[in-house]
């Protein structure tokens, strides 16, 4: 199981269409900021999707939200510090099914 | 009315108030070329898509406005990339358009098929890679607003062939979008800034880049003025506060004045605006303004704690945050400072380069500060010249001085002068070059020709790639290693070979007479000026060291 202690989730309303994975995942590339959990699924509306990603709750996380939030394709960004990451969690059952 | 992709293209860049764009025509962007045809815009063709880029670049940086440059699918895209990537460091609003191969060929490593979308991501401040006309219509405004809004940068917008060609129907063009809102500083920030400011016994003044696309330096220099505070400026900072203004100390860093950055060690306050604390400037961060608390002023927020961890950080626009607490700061005396500052400028400042001959870098640039005034533009390539350039240039206003700061592009000054000429055609563009340089971009002297712009090169001749040859000389032990090809290439005529008229100095009875004749004559001229490989740019900082342990000689 992935260790819980500082990680954080970031949850991220983004226009849906190719390229905004791209932006994101390269956004972090480039930063040399560690990711270590994608998960990414359109909304209802097909418009947006909607994006967590598992990370490292460090000192450099600030400025990383801070690139993120730049993003054009990147409409809303929430941190989750202190939960259980359900979502992440849940995925990893089905990894180890 | 009914138009193609590449017409609603151009109909909107003419609507943008685009009156030159540069590039290359190509297989994948013919059907824009065609409609270039029936339009007013002013195609400059460049010789090398990197010189397009360039020439854009040049265009906006001395009008602050964004300018287009377009280039073909595959090569041609990657020709724009580093002047893409230079404008993004610089912060300079940039539109690249570049042909695709069609759709449907899309991933089938197509003839010159590249994934631009890829290449300009990382680079741009957003990119596109257009799926339909319609999409057009949404996607040529937003650019124009992305690349000018907020911290401005390049954006780039990838067309496949069959969306320029796609033909739809509509009854008028989108209206060009207003810029985004600029974050304000609040009046809690305002007066916490007002405090350590009165508080502080030694502040100082740290401009950049931000300032000048801000809009209104003289708001900065009132504040120095008013505060008694000395102002040190950032390699895009120059011009923000005029060269032999008392209190400017020039630029500061790896460069810069023993005494600024001495006096840098000893401020207790650093008012950062519009900064991004670059490592060229700060030298090793942790012993940068030692005692300093810091205020840092940036329209970005990212900007804010990347760095340096300010004591105080606004998320604004910088001259409209100064102009506000101009309203409420009090005026200051800081006689003991001044001092300090004045004696700091006497004993351990650049030095007169009165005395010196035509033929050393101080020799020149001080002739060529007499020669030139407030209206030239003064563009660079990269190098030691540069650097000379950037120490030692009387500049006057913001947006006279024009150099690839960030990304240090040799090859950027020939291009960016004659998009300077293209968009002020009342001033001189004055491209002080290396012979490094030249030659990575000396194809668009052609292009100067074609269009006879007033743009002039004098090229700083040492024979040798300079600041390679200072650094091996300093730092590996005078182990020379590719700075030299031992031939020495005959400059002026190369550019007689393009139409340009071509004189080397050297040949002169009278050098100065010579130059200032070539000077005053309208049309594009090259100036070939020797100079001794042995010259080298103090005092400086090797990478990596703290500002205090530079080398001065």
């Amino acid at each position: 199981m992935t260790d819980k202690n500082n990680k954080a989730v970031l949850e991220l309303k983004v226009n849906n269409h190719p390229g905004a994975m791209s932006h994101i995942c390269g956004l972090f590339a480039r930063r040399a900021y560690n990711l270590e959990g994608i998960l990414c699924l359109p909304l209802e509306d097909k418009r947006y999707s909607c994006i967590w990603l598992l990370v490292d709750e460090d000192q450099q996380l600030d400025q990383v939200i801070r690139q993120t939030e730049k993003l054009v394709d990147v409409l809303t960004l929430k941190h989750h510090v202190d939960v259980n990451h359900d979502v992440f969690i849940e995925l990893e059952k089905a990894f180890h099914l | 009315m009914r138009l193609n992709g590449a017409q609603i293209i151009i109909k909107l860049l003419e609507q943008h108030g685009i009156k030159h764009v540069s590039g290359i025509p190509g297989g994948a962007n013919l059907p824009v070329y065609d409609a270039f045809v029936d339009s007013n815009i002013e195609h400059i063709l460049t010789r090398h898509e990197q010189g397009g880029g360039f020439i854009a670049q040049g265009m906006a940086r001395v009008s602050g406005k964004v300018a287009v440059c377009m280039a073909s699918s595959g090569p041609g895209a990657t020709n724009l990339v580093t002047a893409v990537a230079d404008a993004y460091l610089d912060s300079i609003p940039l539109i690249a358009i570049t042909g695709q191969v069609p759709s449907s060929m899309i991933g089938t490593d197509a003839f010159q098929e590249c994934d631009t979308y890829g290449l300009m991501l990382p680079i741009t401040k957003h990119n596109w890679l257009v799926r339909s006309a319609t999409e057009l219509l949404e996607v040529i405004p937003e650019a124009f607003r992305i690349a000018a809004s907020g911290r401005p940068g390049p954006v780039s917008i990838d067309v496949p062939k069959d969306v320029q060609l796609e033909e739809i129907e509509l009854d008028a063009l989108p209206p060009c979008l207003a810029q985004e809102q600029m974050p304000n500083a609040n009046d809690a920030e305002l007066a916490h800034f007002k405090q350590l400011l009165t508080e502080a016994q030694r502040p100082m003044l740290m401009v950049g880049g931000g300032v000048i696309h801000s809009g209104q330096a003289e708001l900065l220099r009132q504040l120095a003025e008013q505060q008694e505070m000395p102002v040190v400026a950032s390699f895009m900072g120059l011009g923000v506060i005029p060269a032999e203004h008392l209190l400017s100390l020039g630029m500061l860093g790896m460069h810069g004045a023993q005494g600024t950055n001495m006096a840098l060690e000893e401020c207790d306050l650093l008012i950062a605006a519009g900064v991004r604390f670059d490592d060229r400037a700060t030298g090793k961060v942790s012993e940068f303004c030692p005692q300093a608390k810091i205020i840092h002023i940036d329209i970005d927020r990212s900007e804010l704690g990347k760095i340096k961890q300010p004591c105080l950080g606004i998320t604004a626009d910088v001259c409209d945050t100064i102009r506000r607490l101009l309203l409420i700061a009090p005026p200051q005396q800081r006689m003991p400072w001044r001092e300090r500052i004045a004696h700091l400028k006497q004993h351990f400042g650049l030095g007169s380069s009165d005395g010196f001959e035509l033929f050393t870098p101080q020799g020149l640039i001080a002739e060529l500060g007499r020669q030139c005034n407030e209206e030239t533009n003064i563009i660079t390539d990269v190098g030691q010249h540069q650097m000379w350039t950037a120490q030692l240039f009387p500049f006057q206003r913001p947006r006279q001085w024009i150099s690839s700061g960030g990304l240090g592009t040799m090859g950027f000054g020939l291009p960016a002068a004659i998009g300077a000429a293209l968009q002020q055609p009342e001033r001189m563009a004055l491209c002080i070059s290396g012979d490094g340089s030249i030659m990575m971009n000396i194809q668009e002297l052609d292009t100067a020709a074609e269009h006879d712009l007033n743009v002039k090169v004098v090229v700083m001749n040492n024979n040798h790639l300079g600041m390679v040859r200072q650094q091996q000389k300093l730092f590996y032990k005078a182990r020379f290693s590719g700075i030299n090809n031992r031939r020495r290439v005959d400059l002026a005529l190369i550019a007689e070979g393009m139409g340009v008229r071509g004189i080397d100095l050297s040949d002169a009875p009278n050098p100065q007479q010579m130059l200032a004749e070539a000077l005053a004559t309208p049309g594009p001229c090259l100036i070939n000026v020797p100079i001794s490989e042995q010259e080298m740019v103090f005092p400086m900082v090797p990478a990596g060291a703290a500002n205090h342990e530079m080398i001065v000689e």
